[in-house]
Formats: structure tokens, sequence, C-alpha cells
């Protein structure tokens, strides 16, 4: 597959190993923001071809695993008792929330279906005018232009049984808070390739130079994520802290001028609560006053935030870098991918998931590394 | 979630803002997707999708950055390229300039390495 297999060539992967192996004389901790680069890692291995005192982090760049349990519990509210047909991306379905996950509020009879894509759940709407059809709208920079797009196609449409639950997260705030936490180890970054395909680089700039950590936007196959983790050691070892790109085919300095505009035309910056992570101010996407009419929050209201349930549940410090997913007492036993305590071992971005698919062997806990 | 998996144009349908749609093969699979967010796609073209929507179309040039990159670095020597993937020599393209906009400084860096 063209733009794709060339990226994943075996010669090529090991010449940029040896390259970061001769430039990395001390231990450094990267951090790749993105689910999908945590599971590409996984998947091919590409942590074991770099010296050991290399680490990769895995950072909170998995949508559904940010989504709040509140927010969760709120679209099965929407599924079962409003009359709704819940859309949403395969992923959400067996997330706990401090109730149950949509997958068994479906099992109960409710009517949840999966779609590819948001624009889907606007053609079930107008097959369905009846019926209240809710999509369940959580991502990142990265898919914030295809819900919006829904909301844009189903106002000019007149679709008026159509709206969105937003649980729209932002990268830049989150990357602030891991490198301001006290306990952050974290000195450099991997930036999520696509959110930046949208968004341009501008944001990225006072970070690396405020918090003194080289950022390279990277994309998501074998070659890329290695020549990312190559330009991060370089600037690492030369004590240097830019933005560079190591994704320009896809991703330029101003992104996508289109997508963005689409994107401000529907949603303003709003504070958001990141699962595992707390409360992130200016941190998430909400829809524009103009756009009430298709904001399913205020639409079908939830009575209570329910209270949060004790969990085992360390989410929130492998998001931040902290803790690996082999360092959960859980992990592999009382938490899998058909059982999850936490949404991290659900999604297919979740780092849990990617350690539990792909590595059966045992992993040195983080500290002893 | 941020999975985008590239494809190229092989139809283009419609020509209203919002509503213009590809048909985008992925090695042969053909899917209906929307070109809005990226007006300037055209026939034989590829595009990133996510979620039903073209985010990008991959910049040809820009693609043997990191064939360019290994080159320069001499990483390259002794091992077979995988097969051109932009049609491009690496030979015959120029050394990386410096960088062009206020934005990342990979041609610098790459230049110094």
């Amino acid at each position: 597959m063209k733009y794709v297999d060339e990226y994943r060539d075996a010669a090529l992967v090991r010449k940029l190993a040896d390259a970061i192996a001769r430039v990395a004389t001390r231990p450094w901790t990267i951090m790749e923001i993105c689910g999908g680069q945590t599971h590409a890692i996984v998947k091919f291995g590409l942590d074991d071809l770099l010296p050991k005192h290399i680490t990769l982090v895995h950072g909170p760049g998995c949508p559904v695993c940010v989504t709040s349990a509140d927010l969760i519990d709120q679209a099965v509210d929407v599924a079962l008792n409003h009359g709704a047909i819940l859309c949403s991306f395969g992923d959400m379905l067996r997330v706990p929330g401090n109730g149950i996950d949509l997958l068994t509020a479906k099992a109960r009879g409710a009517d949840v279906r999966i779609v590819y894509s948001p624009l889907d759940a606007v053609t079930i709407a107008k097959e369905n005018p009846a019926r209240p059809v809710v999509f369940f709208a959580v991502g990142f920079e990265t898919t914030a232009p295809a819900n919006a797009m829904s909301v844009l196609r189903a106002k000019r449409e007149r679709v008026k049984n159509f709206s969105i639950l937003t649980s729209h997260v932002l990268v830049p705030p989150a990357m602030r808070a891991i490198l301001g936490s006290p306990d952050n180890r974290v000195q450099g970054f991997l930036a999520a390739g696509h959110v930046c395909t949208i968004m341009g680089t501008a944001e990225y700039g006072p970070i690396a130079r405020e918090f003194k950590a080289p950022i390279i936007i990277t994309g998501f196959e074998p070659v890329d994520i290695l020549e990312g983790i190559l330009l991060c050691v370089q600037q690492l070892e030369s004590g240097r802290a830019e933005v560079e790109n190591a994704y320009s085919r896809a991703v330029k300095a101003e992104g996508n001028v289109h997508a963005r505009k689409i994107v401000e035309t529907v949603f303003t910056v709003s504070d958001r609560d990141w699962r595992g992570l707390g409360v992130i101010p200016q941190s998430g996407l909400a829809l524009r006053d103009d756009y009430f009419p298709f904001d399913a929050a205020r639409r079908f209201p939830l009575a209570k935030s329910c209270a949060t349930c004790a969990t085992e549940c360390i989410s929130g410090e492998i998001m931040r870098g902290v803790k690996k997913p082999h360092d959960c007492p859980a992990f592999g036993t009382r938490c899998t991918p058909e059982r999850p305590l936490g949404a991290p071992m659900v999604s297919s971005e979740g780092a849990c998931a990617a350690y539990y698919r792909y590595r059966s062997r045992a992993v040195e806990p983080a500290e002893q590394r | 979630m941020c999975l985008a998996v590239p494809g190229k144009v092989i139809e283009i349908i419609g020509d209203d803002p919002l509503l213009r749609s590809a048909k985008v093969s992925f090695a042969g699979v053909v899917k209906l997707v929307s070109l809005t967010c990226t007006p300037e796609a055209k026939l034989g073209d590829y595009v990133l999708v996510h979620v039903g929507v073209a985010i990008s179309t991959v910049d040809p040039k820009e693609a043997e950055e990191t064939f360019r990159y290994l080159k320069a670095m001499g990483e390259l020597d002794g091992i077979d390229l995988p097969p051109d993937p932009v049609g491009l020599s690496l030979a015959d393209r120029p050394a990386p300039g410096p960088a062009t906009s206020a934005g990342p400084t990979k041609s610098a860096s790459h230049a110094a390495s």
C-alpha cells in the first residue's frame, strides 16, 4: 500500500535503530502522545530495538480512555431512557462508566449502533425522523472536523432529531499538564501527527521552550516513529528543545485551514474533565451557543452526576507516563479486554490493550528500567 | 482514534463544499469519503482519511523527506532502498534547504546532521 509499505521497511528500521543507539549516550524518557503510535510501537516491537536507557512512555492520546465516566453514564442514560438511537465509535461500547457500559445497555434493549463516521449518524437520523439520534462525539483535534461537519450537515439539511454528546479533548493542554506535574519524568515528546495535520505546529513552540522539552511531530509507521525518536534523542543529547516536523508529508505548519475553520465555526474551547487526569482548563471543545439544538447534553440533561466508583485502575498514572501497564497489579488478571476495569484495556489505542495483545511476556517495572 | 489511512482518489462526486465527496481506493477497497476539508484534492491524489473525512492530501515531495534525510546521514549506504516512494530519484533531489516558515525546523537540523 503506497505511503505505508515503504515506511515499514525492515532494513530502514534497523538502520534507524542503529543510529539511535549511536547517538544516545545517556538515559532519556520520551513520551509518544498518541495511542495509535503506542500500538505501532508495541505491535512492531520498536521499543525492543532501542538501547535499554531510552525509555518510551505512553501518553493520554486515546480519546476513549480519557472520556469521563460521567459522560458514559449520560450516553447510557440517553440510550436506555429516552428512546434514542445512540451512535458511537465501536471502542466506546465496553468502556465502563460509573454504572453499566453501552454494550450492557444494548443487551438490555437500548438501540446502540456502531458507526464508522459521524456522517453516518446523520444518515441514520434522516432515516429515522421520529426518533432522537445522538452521536457520541469523542475525539482529539483530528476527529473534530468530522464531528463538526456532522452538525453543519444536520443544520443545513434540517435534521432536527440529530444531536451530539461532546467529549472533545485537546492535546497541547494535556502536554502542559503532564510536563507541569510534580512526578513528571517525560523529557521529550513525539507529538501526534494527525492532530498536527489539522491544527498545525504553532501551539508547540511555546511548550518546547517553557518546559525545555523537544517536540517531534511524528507519523505512525515504524520508520516514522524511529525517525521521531532519533530526532528527539539528537535534541536531548545536544541540549536543544525545539519543534521538528518528521511527518511533513501530512503536516503543514499552518495545519489544515479548511478543517480548522469548520471546527471553529461549530466548537469553542472549554474546560474538560479527563478520565484519570482530572479537569484541565481550556482543554476541550464544546458546541457554540449557535448550535445548542444539536447539543445532546442540553437536550437530555442527566439528573445528577453519579459518585465515582472506587477502582483499582491506575489509568491516570499510565497516561501521565509515570507507570506502565505491567506495573498494575490487576493487569491481565482482574483486568482484561473482555472484563476491563478501565478504558485503556478496552480501546484499540489504549496502552493496556496494546500490552495485553502484543506482549505476553513480562516487562520489567518502569522504576527498574 | 486518530488513525488515518492513505488512499487514492478515483472519482469525485458533487461540488457543494459541504457535500463534496470522493470514492477513495485503499489498495482496492473503495469507500466514499468527504472532501470538504481537502478542496484541493484531485483525481489520482492520495488523501489521508480519518472517520470518513479526508483530512490531508499526501504531499508526494515531502513524502520523500524521510528517505532524503537518511540518505543525507549516510544511513542508506549499503542497503537497497524500498521501491521509490514517489517516483523521484533521491540522488536528483536538492539538499534540504533552510526552514521556510516560522514552524518546525527540521530542515535546519537535518542539514546540521
